[in-house]
């Protein structure tokens, strides 16, 4: 565990890092704002830090609730034309996807 | 009656029901002011007025023939783009889903389909409703009815631009940290979020799953009742819905225009507006407020102050929370099963297109937020942020909880200023987050709160809040209701008759 970034420390790199977790091919531009904004709004949201918090449990939905069963009944699903029409790209019946694998692989 | 574009969805609904008008006709009138006017407002992303005659029609011939129909059959309805219409063009204000049609309904939706309502369109939105102005919408800007150089809240700003401007009697809203109320609050309309669990939200396209919540957004405080009652209930597709009754509200409501509150007590929050903590509030918002309070102890109402000290950690919370809850919700956003998907030329693997259709896909703010939540979700960072906030979240409620052992409601402002020009927080998100400094706290707790008219402020509309325990919705239309009469009675007409005819600058003039 290392302790949070001090103050407007949300570097271009960490950014840059993060963009690419998140699957976001942000451009040179985009880093460069967003790296200046997020470490202004890192800044105001790391006021939560003056709560004192000791012995107070964390809430994590408004409504307390675990394990919602209903009946394991089965129902159709949705006609598999109607949901392939949605995507980007289908083919034989099926979602077509960009290969997974380097050409290496 | 009054103009069908002006008038309340309970008089039309009692005129369609007494045969004094048809569905077609009003859903007409509709269809005509959003031809005429919509270019200009952009409250709508999508309207098939063919689709809607058509579902008039068939209201108007099962009238006919003397079948029995709901008090909503043939009342014309709008719904936010976050809400998914089987068929019906459903893009939640962002590229990524641009010309996507969904294989099913909302439950809500579904609901409000079955009990007749005539679906006008789809309402523009902030992008997955990241935002307080509508600015974030991929498609179009929103220009808020009463003044067409400013805001017109968000993210739920297509909604309350189309009620407020006579573009639809009512619609629908999704709220996760204020945006029902804020833009009700903003355009002179009525707008509630109801106890969290308390609508479905199967259907809905997820922002932030522990908070969001569809609601009302309407003319009157009835209209708000009688819609929420149309939508909510417990839905076994949503594992969050509370499995209890449907509340009795509009009776609530009409109990509440009668203008008793004897014996009920009134918190004023502190923390919101109160002294001390009225940085950043407009001296206008302030003064309609303290005298809409007067009006609920003229009506009998007991009223004291009430201090809840976390809620001065409600902003920050949230923009830890949502965010963290984005960026895992957004992930479904991949290019493969709907929407979107860049570069696939066969060169390039699912994450190098994945990457390329999220960067053309997603708007700016919604990037900034995937990208704080990834920060603050990661080890090293979790126990200091979202750990931090979800426990902060904890210290709002307990406020609450405390807060509902000595009064009934608790009321302030629902935004600290009111409509600000168009382009003035765009580049600043800190200070576009600021606009919802006084809907967090509810939303976090997952409280039933309401915003209802309270005046104008240099010339544009202020939004009192009041806020109840969790199911305890009826309070806050009871309230709001008081209010609404008491004020309608005392001005001889309603708010939104004022905004008829006034004059519409394109450019802020004031200083």
């Amino acid at each position: 565990m290392s302790t949070p970034s001090p103050k407007g420390h949300l570097t271009r790199d960490e950014v840059a890092h993060l963009a690419h977790l998140s699957r976001l091919a942000v451009s040179e531009e985009e880093l460069d704002l967003f790296a200046g904004q997020l470490a202004a709004v890192l800044d105001a949201v790391a006021e939560v830090g003056k709560a004192d918090v000791a012995d107070v449990a964390p809430t994590t939905h408004a409504v307390p609730m675990t394990n919602v069963m209903r009946p394991d009944v089965a129902r159709p699903s949705l006609p598999r034309d109607v949901v392939l029409a949605g995507a980007p790209f289908a083919e034989d019946d099926r979602f077509r996807v960009p290969r997974i694998l380097g050409e290496e692989a | 009656m009054s103009d069908i574009t002006t008038t309340s969805a309970a008089d039309l609904s009692a005129a369609l029901h007494a045969g004094d008008l048809t569905s077609v006709e009003v859903t007409g009138a509709y269809l005509d002011r959003i031809a005429a006017e919509d270019g200009e407002l952009g409250a709508y992303l999508h309207v098939d007025a063919e689709a809607a005659l058509t579902a008039a029609e068939a209201v108007d011939a099962a009238r006919a023939a003397g079948r029995e129909l709901g008090p909503l059959a043939g009342v014309p309805m709008a719904l936010k783009d976050v809400v998914v219409t089987e068929g019906v063009p459903t893009t939640s204000g962002s590229k990524i889903l641009e010309g996507w049609r969904p294989p099913y309904d909302a439950t809500l939706a579904a609901k409000l389909k079955a009990a007749g309502t005539v679906l006008l369109g789809k309402t523009n939105m902030d992008e997955f409703a990241m935002g307080s102005s509508t600015e974030n919408s991929a498609y179009r800007i929103t220009r808020n009815p009463w003044d067409h150089s400013r805001i017109p809240g968000g993210s739920s700003g297509g909604s309350s631009a189309a009620v407020a401007g006579g573009l639809a009697p009512w619609s629908i809203g999704t709220d996760t940290g204020g945006s029902i109320r804020q833009p009700a609050a903003v355009t002179g309309l009525v707008g509630h979020k109801p106890t969290y669990g308390s609508v479905s939200r199967y259907g809905l396209i997820a922002f932030s799953s522990s908070l969001d919540q569809a609601g009302p957004m309407t003319r009157t405080v009835l209209d708000a009742a009688l819609l929420h009652e149309a939508i909510a209930g417990h839905d076994p597709y949503d594992s969050t819905s509370i499995d209890s009754p449907v509340p009795v509200l509009a009776e609530a409501a009409r109990r509440g225009a009668r203008g008793d509150l004897a014996g009920l007590k009134v918190g004023v929050v502190r923390e919101l507006g109160g002294e001390g903590h009225a940085e950043g509030y407009e001296p206008g918002v302030l003064a309609r407020f303290q005298e809409a309070v007067a009006l609920l102890e003229g009506m009998g109402a007991e009223v004291r102050e009430v201090s809840c000290p976390a809620f001065d950690l409600a902003l920050p919370a949230y923009y830890l929370i949502a965010p963290s809850e984005a960026s895992s919700n957004l992930a479904r956003f991949d290019g493969v099963r709907y929407g979107l998907r860049v570069g696939d030329d066969g060169s390039r693997d699912l994450d190098e297109v994945m990457a390329l259709t999220r960067e053309q896909g997603f708007g700016p703010e919604v990037k900034r937020r995937i990208i704080l939540g990834a920060y603050a979700l990661s080890a090293g960072y979790y126990d200091a942020y979202y750990g931090q906030a979800q426990k902060v979240r904890t210290l709002i409620t307990r406020n609450f909880a405390a807060a509902y052992a000595d009064v009934d409601v608790l009321v302030s402002p629902t935004m600290p200023t009111v409509a600000f020009p168009l382009g003035s927080r765009v580049d600043d998100p800190i200070a576009m987050y600021a606009a919802d400094l006084c809907t967090l706290p509810a939303s976090l707790a997952g409280v039933p709160a309401i915003s209802v008219p309270c005046g104008l402020s240099e010339g544009l509309p202020v939004g009192f809040q009041a806020m109840a325990p969790a199911l305890g919705d009826d309070r806050c239309y009871r309230v709001a209701a008081a209010l609404e009469a008491a004020q309608d009675a005392a001005r001889g007409h309603r708010l939104l008759d004022e905004l008829g005819g006034r004059p519409r600058p394109k450019e802020n003039t004031r200083s």
